[in-house]
């Protein structure tokens, strides 16, 4: 199995070492279409995004339809298919997070990044998109920037956030 | 199978255990309003339409997707399913454009019936539509998702039914759209134009790429002679369009209304099927004969190389396998190449200002066209192909009384045909008319089966064998005696893709194999009449058997004409002018 090591150090990675990992990743899965999921995971950590060609690179080394893994990866919103900034800004939009007032929160954050939900601020440091319940509840409406939870969010509290990880 | 009891709409019925609420309704003549529900081939339940309410569940079932189970009460015609029937269809309609009129499936459109079905008489749901991408990147197939409704059929024949897996669904909710991945057109993925998404489709999101345009300005250019020639499985399905059964055989009405349509002659791809056994037969005798005679041997299996569908899907999925493929072009792209040389050179016109059209039960053949193979000194074989449905169209648009036309005959020289090629236009007729012939030929005796039909090779089985024992045959194929020439069948590229396995895995037990693209075969081509089941599908192919028992002429070697063109033009099956004209090569082609 890769390991968390060899996942992030990625970023010091060639093209072709990052597609050779990929290959270590499917063999590690079988090769299984049931296990494509888990695979677009793996490949969206070490790529960063899923271009055109990775997702024809899985196809082809999987024996798959292209069009079939565009099919499982467009449904899915936490697969993307463009570079990502580099912090990923998620809005929690679950039941809980929404009557706190996520969609304000949301809204705000278009305002300041001048982006729509999707994409990514030219400087590339930034992208945002919502979530459906991340099952933190509890810390309504929360947040997430790459790996790490913001509780309680108001849109008040942004500038400082953000403020903090330029 | 166990029997269970249940009552539909107050009557109590017996259903076997594991059908549907749908079937065991249909069975006892209730047809609860569908949509997306296509029997044996789709049934997940997408649309909805087919929803019933059943005693004790909490929400209204569907259908198609929900079995039935001892002591149900279900009911399919209350006000609360009747209401939330048309609020379905509003929410379907508030999604398509609506422009019926400027529709090719106007007044031939399975949403269209469905409306007047369950009488709706306003559209109160009008707002954003999802999408509006035309994709008209194949020479076969145009895609119109803005008139797309999501029942998925396409993505189940593409999947399940072919196995190809061009058509999916991507992205999900309001933004879900059908089709190659978003970054692929039709064009340029791995399609292998079969046109099965085609017949499916229930409304006009696909269609073939549309050729009756070029044909008319071809037809009204006077310095052009217009030649056309017409697939066997043309003649057993046209019929359909203008209100006669499925299985009605219309080859004189045919013949009658392209002669009315002013083509200049009205040849039979059929004469051409005659030609293609001379050459495949000869092909497969030599690849034969080197296997068991030359130290170099042959690449066997041969395969069939008449379904452009099927052809295409070998140039993606097994490229290194094409050495199978018999050399012969299609039946169709044959005549093509004699028409702008042997027929331009007796009728003394220049091959450039002869048009060739092709009516094919095929949308591949619109792409077979196309490629560079297709050629000789520059001049394109074939000019243009139709569906069965464009001429339909055609004689439709000309004003043609179709049912009151008097049977006509095809013109000579290349229109007489045997029932060996009229058979072509079903699964397992080209490698019967290739063993009537073959068999013949080897051993000077005639097929010894009855009514000359090879019995394992007819029906809709996915694959279907037979072994032929050759005993005392003539001197010069002394080599094949005692030999079993063991032969397969298939039709749709699933068991396309189990034969191939097989071959690939050095596994293949076969000689000779028959492929076609589309399950049935050409009769139920994504260029034919819809709707197609396996009740048409049979219905189809029993006409085109019909017409091969009603000539006397049942043999290709024994076709006159075919004689006469290799006395007078192409010397001998195989010759030089034969491999110039009649054969071609294939292309390795990316596997996604």
């Amino acid at each position: 199995m890769i390991t968390h090591e060899e996942i992030c150090s990625v970023h010091s990675m060639t093209e072709t070492e990052k597609y050779g990992l990929l290959e270590q990743v499917m063999d590690d899965y079988d090769r299984k279409e049931s296990n494509l999921i888990q695979i677009l995971h793996m490949a969206q950590a070490i790529f960063g995004f899923l271009a055109p060609e990775v997702q024809s690179f899985i196809a082809e080394r999987m024996d798959i339809p292209n069009s079939k893994v565009n099919s499982v990866l467009t449904f899915y919103s936490f697969f993307s298919t463009k570079p990502k900034g580099k912090y990923t800004v998620s809005i929690c939009l679950g039941t809980a997070c929404y009557v706190r007032g996520g969609k304000d929160v949301v809204n705000k954050l278009k305002e300041v990044l001048s982006i729509e939900v999707g994409e990514t601020t030219e400087d590339k440091m930034f992208s945002l998109q919502v979530m459906r319940c991340i099952g933190a509840c509890g810390l309504a409406p929360a947040m997430t920037i790459n790996e790490k939870v913001y509780k309680q969010v108001n849109p008040n509290k942004l500038h400082r956030i953000l403020g903090m990880l330029k | 199978m166990a029997l269970v009891t249940l009552t539909i709409n107050n009557k109590t019925i017996q259903a076997e255990e594991g059908t549907t609420i749908f079937e065991a309704a249909k069975q006892n003549n209730i047809l609860i309003p569908h949509f997306c529900y296509l029997e044996n081939v789709h049934q997940i339940g997408s649309c909805r339409i087919c929803v019933v309410e059943v005693e004790g569940a909490r929400n209204l079932m569907a259908s198609c997707v929900s079995e039935v189970k001892e002591g149900m009460v279900v009911q399919t015609n209350t006000s609360k399913v009747r209401k939330v029937r048309k609020v379905l269809y509003e929410l379907i309609l508030s999604d398509h454009p609506k422009n019926c009129l400027g529709c090719h499936r106007n007044q031939n459109c399975e949403l269209q019936d469905l409306g007047e079905q369950i009488q709706i008489d306003s559209f109160r749901f009008e707002g954003v539509k999802s999408k509006d991408v035309v994709d008209s990147s194949s020479a076969s197939i145009v895609r119109d998702s803005s008139k797309c409704i999501l029942c998925r059929r396409c993505v189940t024949v593409c999947n399940e039914i072919q196995g190809i897996g061009v058509m999916n669904a991507h992205h999900r909710g309001f933004a879900t759209f059908i089709g190659p991945s978003e970054d692929e057109s039709l064009g340029h993925s791995i399609c292998t134009n079969c046109g099965q998404c085609i017949v499916v489709c229930p409304v006009g999101a696909l269609k073939e790429k549309d050729s009756t345009h070029i044909v008319w300005e071809a037809l009204l250019d006077k310095s052009k002679k217009v030649v056309v020639q017409t697939a066997p499985a043309v003649r057993a399905a046209l019929g359909e369009k203008f209100g006669y059964e499925p299985g009605t055989l219309v080859t004189g009405k045919m013949a009658a209304a392209l002669h009315e349509l002013g083509f200049d002659y009205v040849f039979d791809t059929n004469f051409a099927a005659d030609l293609t056994i001379m050459e495949e037969g000869s092909e497969f005798l030599k690849r034969v004969n080197d296997q068991l005679n030359s130290t170099t041997g042959a690449v066997l299996p041969m395969i069939t190389s008449c379904s452009p569908g099927w052809i295409k899907y070998i140039e993606h999925q097994y490229p290194d396998q094409l050495g199978h493929l018999s050399s012969c072009k299609s039946p169709h792209m044959m005549l093509g190449a004699l028409v702008k040389t042997y027929f331009a050179e007796k009728i003394k016109v220049d091959p450039k200002d002869l048009f060739v059209v092709s009516v094919m039960p095929c949308t591949a053949k619109k792409f077979e066209i196309t490629r560079p193979e297709m050629e000789s000194n520059g001049i394109r074989d074939v000019d243009a192909v139709l569906t069965t449905r464009e001429l339909a169209r055609m004689i439709k648009d000309a004003g043609i009384e179709f049912t009151e036309l008097k049977d006509a005959e095809f013109d000579s020289p290349l229109g007489l045909s045997s029932g060996a090629a009229d058979i072509f236009g079903t699964t397992g007729g080209v490698m019967e008319a290739a063993i009537r012939t073959v068999y013949e030929l080897v051993t000077g005796r005639e097929l010894p089966m009855e009514a000359l039909h090879v019995q394992p090779l007819v029906g809709l089985q996915q694959i279907k064998t037979a072994d032929l024992l050759i005993e005392n045959p003539l001197e010069p194929y002394a080599f094949l005696n005692g030999v079993t020439v063991k032969v397969a069948v298939t039709s749709g590229l699933k068991g396309a893709n189990m034969l191939m396995e097989e071959i690939r895995l050095g596994k293949s037990p076969y000689h000779f194999i028959e492929v076609m693209g589309c399950p049935g075969g050409c009769i139920s081509g994504g260029g034919q009449p819809r709707p197609v089941n396996n009740m048409v599908r049979m219905k189809r192919m029993e006409a085109i058997y019909r017409e091969d028992e009603g000539k006397s002429l049942r043999k290709s070697h024994l076709n006159e004409d075919v004689m006469t063109l290799y006395k007078e033009f192409l010397g001998h099956p195989l010759g030089h002018v034969s491999h110039e004209l009649l054969h071609t090569s294939y292309v390795k082609r990316k596997k996604n």
